[in-house]
């Protein structure tokens, strides 16, 4: 049986196939030649051999049949074997097959080894895969480690430790007095490690935090000897002394300080000085400044501090480094509603953003922009943000226009600011705004009573410029409906329409392709009600006529007193009507024909929905030729008994 | 804590994938798949940060390798990019220049230095020349394994 073939022999091989078809044939060829070889039970290559199918499962292909291998390489004495065979421990083995409970003695040998490489092979396995029953095991072992004076295998511990807890949170107790001098270490990584040990205990557990409140003064010392000390050329990086260290200290600071006095008291100088003497020409710097001002926010500072942290976040809003801009935006978007005036000061930077090419900053620049929309800054915020609407790519206009309306309805300075904002994220966005903006925006303006006829006049404006924006188009049909009369009677400011302008308009609506079926029942609701204030009647019927005849929806006012059905003999069934307060169907007439001469009546069965309870009011329209001439015959029908409604 | 790192090449070649949290084999393939496309189709202006389910996703481009890490809301964005940096300055000291290439011939090795720096998604030592001495001190008892044996030794008569 010759040898089996290397591993890198075995990538450069691969790496020629062409096609997808040809590396399979080559993967399988080698797959089989490995499986033979396990069979064998050969172990002076089964080191090879997983490396080999450790190499094709990164390539997607199955390797589960050399998972009792890498148990058997843990188990050998040659460290090469362990090496890898952790490895594809890591790799290969899930903690939901019970297969892997079989390393747990194995790693626990290992754990006691005489080379310390071994047994940090096994703490890292432990640390990165162990499951739950794995660490209750091997908890114990952990622990004596932790307390080692060997700074390599001590560190491994910490982090292992972290683990297991974060497994079995349970075992947290039995770690504590091993923590006890974690911090008296010269060690950077033992001291990183144990920082991370000891934030960990203190995020699970209240009593854990309270117990280690008392570090605060050690830490404190640690990090300003980091901030004061001099070049040290093993954990520098950019001039900056071991920052990885110094942000875990600032988090660990944070968890200590957060809801607590004294702590947050002690800490505040220490917070002060890198706040102010770190380094910021470079992400470094920045890093541990990020982690400053979310330390600064979360503990009970005192509003010195919280300034100075804003501003920090201000000056980072004004970095070229766009990374740095989308963190200042995250963490002020966490801040403004406890910090709103100072963040407030920075609202033109914050404004500036939205123009900024990167989607998530882009996004957060918007979301802190309605947060600090305020009574004071509404006019020129709108402005901006309207802009913005204007200009930004279609996944935003949906949240932009939403934003809009809701500060709008909140700030709006008068009532023609607020219709005139309406209008304008109509005519913009129009097609992005959400299905229930159109029964607010009516109910809106119906009670803007005075601004009705400045209303219809911009909306039909509107319309003639475009009808492909379905909402627009909607609300606008709606209002010709309602106020035409105010439209083509002179109390606009402009040029008033006549009417058949207005209806041609409103029919356009009816045949155009760009109407949804929605749309076409607005503007027919609308023609059917302008045959009350207008008087070209007989255009109306004919419309009527020839769309009656195919299912209709009604749109009704939710004004109780202009509530207004129309029915036709020539109508047949119709759907429900959307409308704020009543849902109509209209169901067929019990005839075409009403008989002459008191011999029959035609009837007509109307269900109503009226979950608010409004009261019920109906105005009847009836047109009828007599010897030739039209008549029209208008009633209201105001005594429905009030359990009708009710 | 990081969740998981990823090394993938422009053309969506998974170089290399460390998990650090317990997820079953279809669906760290679907993560992978779906995080590769996303972040390839990233433009070069974009900020190096992005949302993706509950996780913030850190990713830096070293010539033609995607360094991808995930991370947990209260983690520090900045810091990664740190952490990602360190990681290929270690590999750069390594390999003596480090390629695609080197981590694709030697992806084990990329392994070993990746979990003697990072464990459980922490890192385990700041120090550069820790690190890479450790590396080297288990490279030197891998090679006594491997060490020659004599004729005689091979014959069993020393």
């Amino acid at each position: 049986m010759p040898a089996p073939i290397r591993l890198r022999e075995l990538i450069r091989t691969i790496r020629t196939a062409r096609t997808q078809a040809e590396e399979r044939e080559m993967i399988q060829k080698e797959c089989a030649a490995i499986r033979s070889s396990f069979r064998e039970e050969d172990n002076t290559y089964r080191c090879r051999n997983v490396a080999k199918l450790l190499y094709m499962h990164m390539l997607g292909y199955p390797a589960h049949f050399g998972q009792l291998e890498c148990l058997k390489l843990i188990a050998s004495q040659k460290f090469t074997d362990k090496r890898i065979g952790y490895l594809g421990a890591m790799l290969l083995l899930d903690e939901r097959q019970d297969v892997h409970l079989l390393m747990t003695n194995c790693i626990k040998n290992d754990l006691n080894h005489s080379t310390q490489y071994v047994q940090g092979l096994a703490l890292c396995t432990l640390g990165c895969m162990g499951s739950s029953e794995m660490c209750r095991d091997l908890a114990g072992e952990v622990e004596k480690l932790l307390k080692t004076s060997n700074s390599y295998l001590r560190k491994k511990a910490a982090l292992c430790a972290v683990h297991v807890i974060r497994k079995v949170p349970e075992l947290m107790e039995m770690f504590l007095p091993a923590t006890k001098n974690l911090l008296s270490e010269k060690n950077h990584g033992v001291l990183h490690t144990s920082v991370v040990l000891l934030t960990e205990m203190c995020e699970r557990s209240p009593d854990m935090l309270a117990h280690f409140r008392k570090l605060v003064p050690q830490l404190v010392r640690i990090l300003k000897n980091l901030i004061m000390s001099g070049y040290s050329p093993e954990h520098d990086v950019s001039g900056i002394s071991d920052p990885f260290l110094q942000v875990r200290i600032l988090r660990l600071l944070r968890i200590l300080g957060r809801s607590d006095d004294d702590s947050s008291e002690a800490m505040n100088d220490i917070l002060a000085q890198v706040a102010t003497n770190t380094e910021t020409s470079k992400n470094v710097g920045n890093a541990i400044l990020y982690e400053t001002v979310l330390t600064i926010m979360d503990i009970k500072s005192e509003s010195g501090l919280r300034v100075l942290a804003i501003n920090i976040l201000g000056r980072f809003l004004l970095n070229n480094d766009k990374n740095i801009r989308y963190v200042a935006l995250t963490s002020l978007l966490k801040t403004v509603q406890t910090d709103h005036n100072a963040v407030q000061r920075h609202r033109s930077t914050i404004v500036d953003c939205l123009k900024d090419l990167d989607v998530s900053i882009k996004r957060r620049a918007m979301e802190l922009s309605f947060a600090l929309v305020n009574g004071n800054n509404i006019r020129g915020m709108m402005k901006e943000l309207l802009y913005f609407l204007d200009s930004c790519d279609p996944e935003f206009k949906a949240d932009c226009a939403s934003g809009v309306f809701l500060a709008a309805e909140k700030y709006a300075p008068s009532k023609r600011w607020h219709i005139d904002t309406i209008m304008r994220v109509l005519t913009t966005a129009g097609s992005y705004v959400r299905d229930d903006s159109v029964p607010n925006l009516i109910q809106l303006i119906t009670n803007s009573v005075e601004m009705h006829a400045y209303t219809v006049q911009r909306l039909y404006k509107a319309l003639l410029d475009d009808i492909s924006q379905q909402p627009l188009v909607q609300v606008a049909s709606w209002c010709i409906g309602e106020y035409g009369d105010l439209l083509v009677s002179g109390q606009c400011e402009e040029e008033e329409p006549i009417q058949d302008e207005v209806l041609d308009v409103l029919e356009g609506l009816l045949v155009s392709n760009l109407s949804t079926p929605v749309t076409r029942g607005y503007s027919l609701t609308a023609i059917m009600k302008l045959s009350t204030r207008f008087t070209s009647v007989n255009r109306i019927k004919k419309v009527v006529s020839i769309y009656g005849s195919t299912s209709l929806i009604l749109y009704c006012c939710n004004d109780p007193i202009s509530s207004w059905i129309s029915f036709n003999f020539h109508l047949t069934e119709c759907p429900l009507s959307v409308c704020q307060t009543f849902q109509l169907q209209l169901l067929s007439p019990s005839s075409n024909v009403v008989p002459a001469l008191n011999q029959g009546t035609v009837t007509q069965v109307i269900r109503v929905l009226n979950p608010q309870k409004q009261q019920l009011r109906m105005r009847i329209k009836l047109t009828y030729t007599l010897k030739g001439s039209p008549v029209q015959d208008l009633a209201e029908v105001n005594n429905f008994p009030p359990q009708s409604w009710q | 804590m990081m969740h998981f790192m990823l090394l993938f090449s422009r053309q969506g070649k998974l170089r290399l994938q460390k998990w650090y949290t317990a997820t079953a084999e279809r669906d760290k393939k679907k993560m992978v798949r779906e995080l590769m496309q996303i972040v390839l189709a990233r433009k070069p202006k974009m900020c190096s940060f992005l949302e993706w389910r509950d996780l913030k996703i850190v990713y830096k481009r070293y010539a033609s390798l995607y360094f991808c890490c995930a991370i947990e809301e209260q983690d520090n964005e900045l810091i990664t990019l740190e952490v990602i940096h360190r990681f290929v300055e270690l590999l750069d000291k390594y390999f003596g220049s480090v390629c695609e290439l080197d981590i694709i011939f030697n992806f084990e090795k990329a392994y070993f230095i990746l979990d003697e720096f990072l464990m459980g998604g922490e890192i385990q030592d700041t120090s550069k020349k820790s690190v890479l001495k450790a590396i080297e001190q288990a490279d030197l008892l891998q090679e006594e394994d491997e060490s020659p044996r004599s004729v005689l030794e091979e014959m069993g008569l020393a």
